[in-house]
């Protein structure tokens, strides 16, 4: 593996790899010394065009765990609003020696791009590019699944399982991932979302699609519930908006303890974060037992500590 | 004046072969007996002559972004192209809204005359969709202008569109729509469609073209204007414009080369050499309009050459500008998907890439003339086995942002005569150099 930009295109074999070594690196964080050689000397840069602390800290301790060392470059005002290009600061990246560039940014593609151009010759890892792809938050959720409903999980995907993934598909990178990612290692998704909240070729994806959430609980037996963040401004029911108002969007696709009892008793209830309590998930349901909302975040270190591993480590060892 | 030139065993519109005698701007005879003492005689043996081909939707960028184009590189990359003529749109700074800028534009052009540069003009004031420009102004001028364009946006209000049919019918003018809703295109980047879902690109929705285009044909016929559709790229407007013409709307109707060639799969990869507005459209709205095209719905191809500098290229996809550069590749992008395919004869192509545009642009005193004896020799001289790699470098344009690049193209124009003057001319013409 050079990069890693996506998990549309990922083999199964490769994506049970990223989730065996997730395990094993997981396994080191439960020591008394949680930091490995791995990467010593390799430089990791953290090129994050939008904000996002949770993302960038978890890639921060995830190459700091491995040894790297790390370069934080928080490129806000990205080209796209005319501030310096992608491609200088990827040539002034170049330039610097970065091994790995973990790279976020609002435009989809950005990271595809930085990986082709020619620009630059470390790995790149897509931390979220526009509406695109979001592959490392795809991969904890598999992993964070995997360990919770799989027995014995090592070398196994997720087959036979059933995700339900609720709320704004047209906008997020994370249900892009998810849906590649999870029908690859053998599990069925189902979205649910209004209409408006799905883009206009969904009918060709590999999934289920079901535009209340009461009727998804009825009609599958579900494994996992997703719950996306919902943007506040696309609820206004403006000329802009995609759905009337917050208060309806809760009533028709809140996961609340009443939805959340008519799971399947194993179920689990997850979130990529941040999450909007009260709109999207209701605190009784995002923190009940079923949750494994914090788990994600803790498995994230050790996902990205596996992608950071197999780029970089791996390239030598080949 | 140039000399006399003799161009030998030439194929008029791919079909009976004669000799071309050119002098004193004029086409004076189909026999190279009747050649001048002093001519210069080329070999036209298995090229194919056609009018001066004539471009309805040119971007030369001259006033305002003279890094991407002069009107001066902008005449170049048309003459060898093999266009005689070329309507330069009016989204320059400043907008060609009025009779000083288009006369700039139109004196710059005969000052360099390499092409006859007919400025368009703009339909309402700075191109902001709210008042009409004085079209009479720019009617009477120097530059005679009969087109006019806010293209690069539409005229969405429809009040002002059906006001701008009605006026431009004093001149004689045609309306030329960029057919865009504004509101269902706001942030779009690509197609809607299988592709932009799932490279994660907002959409830019084949009904924002077709309820556009199906609002102004009913303007149109309501009130009796001159109206024509630029760059048609969906199944729908194709249909919409059939309709229209079935019911004897004054409508034409313009196809461009890359939305005769490419689709929205060539969008994967992110390259924004393929953003383009309106975008590259599924295979199937491909093959309406080759099919279009093919029956006569529409009625010209027009190339929409949009350059950019470099920079407006080499970054996200998003932050990247629309448009392509068509001038240097129409010939063979038009040869490889309708003549080679049997679906267009050479005879028309001059059709579509000559004589209806200078009709369409009220430029059929000078252009798309028969190539016949005491016509004006415009000229273009095509060579359908001259296949070429399109590269990088080899433009005349002042840009490079060609989808084509790495691509084989069949034919191309390999020399072009402005009223007997030769404008361009490939290696094998050295000898028609002054």
């Amino acid at each position: 593996m050079k990069h890693l930009l996506g998990t549309d295109g990922m083999s199964r074999e490769d994506a049970v790899l990223l989730l065996d070594t997730a395990a094993q690196m997981a396994a080191t964080q439960e020591r008394e010394v949680r930091k490995l050689p791995t990467l010593r000397g390799k430089t990791v840069v953290n090129l994050f065009f939008e904000d996002s602390t949770r993302t960038r800290i978890s890639f921060e301790a995830a190459a700091k765990r491995l040894s790297a060392d790390v370069i934080n470059f928080s490129a806000k005002g990205s080209s796209v609003s005319k501030g310096e290009s992608l491609k200088d600061t990827a040539l002034t990246l170049q330039a610097m020696g970065a091994d790995a560039v973990v790279i976020r940014h609002s435009a989809s593609g950005a990271a595809y791009q930085l990986a082709h151009s020619g620009w630059l010759r470390g790995s790149v890892l897509n931390a979220g590019d526009g509406t695109h792809q979001h592959p490392t938050q795809a991969l904890l959720d598999a992993f964070t699944a995997r360990r919770r409903l799989v027995d014995d999980p090592e070398g196994k995907g997720l087959d036979g399982l059933t995700l339900a993934i609720v709320g704004d598909v047209l906008h997020s990178r994370v249900v892009r991932s998810n849906v590649s990612l999870w029908t690859t290692l053998g599990a069925k998704v189902v979205l649910v979302a209004p209409p408006t909240l799905l883009p206009v070729g969904v009918s060709t994806w590999p999934v289920e699609v079901v535009h209340r959430l009461d009727h998804a609980i009825d009609r599958f037996d579900l494994d996992a519930v997703m719950m996306l963040r919902v943007q506040r401004e696309r609820m206004t029911g403006g000329g802009d908006a995609f759905f009337p108002s917050p208060e309806e969007y809760t009533r028709l696709y809140g996961l609340d303890r009443s939805r959340m009892d008519r799971l399947p008793s194993h179920a689990i209830v997850m979130h990529p974060g941040p999450m909007n309590r009260g709109l999207e998930i209701a605190a009784e349901a995002a923190d009940s037992d079923r949750s494994v909302i914090v788990e994600q975040v803790a498995n994230g270190v050790a996902v990205r500590m596996a992608a950071l591993y197999l780029l970089l480590a791996g390239e030598e060892a080949a | 004046m140039s000399r006399p030139i003799v161009i030998t065993n030439v194929s008029l519109y791919g079909e009976e072969t004669a000799d071309l005698v050119i002098a004193d701007g004029a086409i004076t005879s189909l026999s190279a007996a009747d050649a001048p003492a002093d001519a210069v005689t080329v070999d036209g043996s298995g090229l194919v002559a056609l009018p001066g081909l004539v471009d309805l939707h040119t971007h030369l960028r001259e006033p305002g972004r003279e890094d991407s184009e002069t009107i001066e590189t902008g005449s170049r990359a048309a003459a060898k192209g093999g266009f005689t003529a070329v309507h330069a749109m009016a989204n320059t700074t400043p907008v060609a809204d009025t009779a000083g800028v288009v006369e700039q534009v139109y004196s710059r052009g005969k000052e360099i005359g390499l092409v006859d540069v007919y400025p368009v003009g703009a339909v309402t004031v700075g191109l902001a969709g709210e008042h009409l420009s004085e079209m009479g102004a720019m009617a009477d001028s120097r530059a005679r202008v009969r087109v006019f364009s806010d293209d690069g946006k539409p005229v969405a209000d429809p009040v002002l569109m059906r006001r701008a049919l009605e006026y431009a019918k004093t001149f004689g003018g045609v309306v030329v729509q960029h057919a865009q809703e504004p509101r269902l295109t706001e942030g779009a980047q690509m197609h809607e469609g299988i592709v932009s879902a799932e490279l994660g690109l907002a959409g830019w929705p084949a009904v924002a073209e077709e309820s556009i285009i199906a609002r102004d044909v009913l303007l149109a016929g309501h009130v009796g204007g001159r109206y024509h559709v630029q760059h048609v790229s969906t199944e729908g407007s194709v249909d919409i414009i059939r309709w229209a013409k079935s019911r004897g709307i004054d409508v034409t109707a313009e196809a461009t080369p890359h939305h005769l060639l490419l689709t929205d799969e060539n969008a994967r990869g992110y390259d924004p050499r393929f953003k383009v507005n309106p975008p590259l459209r599924p295979q199937r709205d491909v093959d309406a309009v080759r099919a279009g095209l093919e029956d006569g719905t529409l009625d010209i191809v027009a190339t929409d050459h949009a350059p950019h500098p470099t920079e407006d290229k080499d970054c996200e996809w998003a932050a990247a500008a629309f448009g392509m550069i068509g001038l240097e590749t129409a010939v063979g992008v038009l040869q490889k998907v309708m003549v080679d395919t049997g679906r267009l004869t050479w005879r028309d192509v001059a059709r579509v890439l000559s004589e209806t545009p200078a009709r369409i642009g009220r430029v059929d005193e000078e252009h798309g003339r028969p190539l016949a004896v005491g016509e004006p020799a415009n000229v273009t001289l095509i060579d359908p086995a001259d296949a070429w790699t399109v590269e990088r470098d080899g433009f005349a344009s002042r840009s490079s942002n060609s989808p084509y690049i790495g691509m084989e193209l069949p034919g191309r124009a390999v020399a072009t005569f402005l009223r007997g003057t030769p404008t361009y001319y490939s290696a094998r013409f050295q000898e028609v150099a002054q």
